[in-house]
């Protein structure tokens, strides 16, 4: 994912001057590239989150679009007063990328660990929060968030993330992707969960069960009448999302409680609770139920 | 404005109406018919709890009716307690929690520079915020990026939110720290007219960095029972308290 957003932001910037970026002092072997062919509009902060965000935002009120750069919870949970004060309440356009969300780093320690950053951002007003599912959403997420003017979060994953979508889908901020069709089940997953949600679909579909899947790369704006259709039409929901509450499991069953019909709904997430062993990505997210087979448990539980 | 809204803060007006007074009538580069005229030079009120005496001068500027400062805090009023920019030419961002000012400014000054603008970037901290962590981030990211377009005045009344600088968080030597910081550093008497106007009309003070203009105030200026008071932080004056600081400051006492 970091590999497609900087592929696409150096595109998009080759024909957008007002593209800048600015990182808290990571991206080493990943932005170099921009710095060189863009250095007017390249600014290392340094490790000053509060600052790079202060700064971006006071870029953006001067006429740019103004991505700031970081890893885990730097670029959000560090200044989150910068971003609700500065950048929110200014309607500021400015990019929030954080590369590692959820537990892509897995081994380095739960300080390193980006699980509650989608529940927080979403309740921030005038916050676009946005987590791609693979790939090629996020070679699409990073061209339309560059279009809408305001702020908006971009939660990736880390690189070597599988290709799910065989061909772009058609992609806009606040729409659910359908990935699969299906009438008996619901799986709705937000980031990098997408590729195993698809392939506990597959499973289900080899068992006799046609389950329907929406990828949700827009938290805030949700896209409430796709999931409501869904749920209507197959009455029965999992949210699957490397994130613990608060996140997509939240913001579906705001939905959901809305229903004239009452609806089967599981969320499966990560559990509130600090991680004191570490492990890959796939090893912790196995362990917390996040795998193809621990998906296929739950629908079929339902 | 304050006593008729129940508000607080009337103490922080006194210490930096000299400061915004001399800046609106000497310094600023600014047309109240174009508010988002590009070469405008910014002023952000870093410290947002002075928003009544920047509310004040706007009106008094032409940015917008007079009438307007009656309904300050009032419901539906958009002028808030603090510097808030929704409808309010102007206002250039909106403050209120600490140590937010620099970074703006810091953003506003390199956009400037980078653009060949020939706007500066002013913004107006308190002394307690010289607390925040942020604020230092700032103070080390402007000499480095030679932001000689940016100037920084702290409002150095040493009082802060809960106690004197001295008893809460000591800032002293606060010049010094600026200096170690690579900032090219002015002291003033933040009250004195013409040390105000000599400064920020012969900016920076040092070629090539910005400027920190540290301005030793008085918390409640020219209010005999105001002066050097915590208390004016946070209860408005009395009807009584009023009249009597009006007398004071309009020379009729």
């Amino acid at each position: 994912m970091r590999n497609a957003f900087v592929s696409a932001l150096l595109e998009l910037a080759a024909s957008e001057p007002r593209i800048f970026l600015v990182t808290g002092d990571l991206g080493y072997n990943v932005l170099e590239v921009f710095a060189e062919r863009f250095p007017e509009r390249f600014l290392n902060a340094g490790v000053a989150e509060q600052n790079m965000t202060g700064v971006a935002t006071g870029l953006a009120l001067s006429g740019r679009i103004v991505f700031t750069y970081s890893i885990a919870n730097f670029p959000t949970l560090r200044c989150l007063e910068q971003i609700r004060n500065d950048v929110c309440i200014h309607n500021a356009n400015v990019k929030i990328v954080a590369v590692g969300g959820g537990l892509a780093y897995g081994p380095l320690g739960p300080t390193h660990h980006g699980t509650e950053d989608l529940a927080i951002l979403r309740t921030l007003p005038n916050m676009t929060v946005v987590a791609p599912g693979d790939p090629v959403e996020t070679d699409l997420a990073t061209r339309a968030i560059v279009q809408h003017a305001g702020p908006c979060y971009l939660r990736l994953g880390k690189a070597g993330e599988p290709v799910v979508h065989e061909r772009p889908p058609a992609f806009e901020l606040g729409r659910a992707i359908e990935v699969r069709s299906g009438a008996d089940v619901t799986l709705i997953s937000t980031g990098g969960t997408l590729a195993m949600t698809v392939a506990a679909a597959d499973t289900l579909a080899s068992r006799g069960v046609a389950a329907r899947v929406l990828s949700m790369p827009t938290l805030a704006p949700l896209d409430a009448d796709a999931i409501a259709r869904a749920a209507t039409e197959t009455g029965r929901v999992v949210t699957v999302e490397e994130h613990g509450i608060g996140g997509l499991g939240s913001a579906v069953a705001e939905v959901l409680v809305g229903l004239e019909h009452p609806i089967v709904f599981r969320p499966l997430r990560l559990a509130r609770r600090v991680l004191k062993t570490v492990g890959t990505q796939d090893h912790l997210r196995a362990k917390q139920g996040l795998s193809p087979d621990g998906i296929v448990q739950v629908v079929e539980a339902l | 404005m304050v006593h008729r809204a129940r508000a607080s803060h009337v103490g922080t007006c006194l210490s930096v109406a000299d400061i915004l007074g001399v800046l609106y009538s000497d310094v600023l580069r600014f047309d109240p018919a174009q508010p988002a005229w590009p070469d405008r030079d910014r002023f952000v009120l870093s410290k947002g709890h002075g928003g009544a005496a920047l509310y004040a001068v706007l009106a008094e500027r032409g940015f917008f009716p007079r009438r307007w400062l009656d309904d300050y805090c009032a419901n539906e009023s958009r002028l808030a307690g603090h510097a808030t920019h929704h409808d309010v030419p102007g206002v250039e961002v909106s403050t209120g929690s600490l140590g937010h000012g620099l970074p703006l400014a810091c953003g506003m000054a390199l956009a400037g520079k980078r653009d060949g603008a020939s706007y500066r970037t002013f913004a107006l901290l308190s002394d307690g915020e010289c607390d925040e962590g942020s604020t230092w981030e700032a103070a080390l990211f402007a000499p480095h990026h030679g932001l000689d377009n940016l100037v920084a005045i702290v409002d150095y009344n040493k009082i802060q939110s809960f106690g004197s600088v001295a008893d809460v968080l000591e800032l002293a030597p606060l010049a010094d720290k600026w200096r170690a910081f690579r900032w090219g550093v002015q002291e003033l008497d933040g009250h004195d007219h013409a040390a105000l106007r000599r400064t920020l009309t012969a900016l920076p003070v040092e070629p090539g960095r910005p400027t920190m203009i540290i301005a030793h105030t008085i918390k409640g200026k020219g209010v005999s029972f105001m002066e050097g008071d915590l208390a004016w932080h946070y209860v408005p004056p009395s009807d009584e308290q009023l009249a009597a600081a009006l007398a004071e400051l309009t020379g009729d006492a």
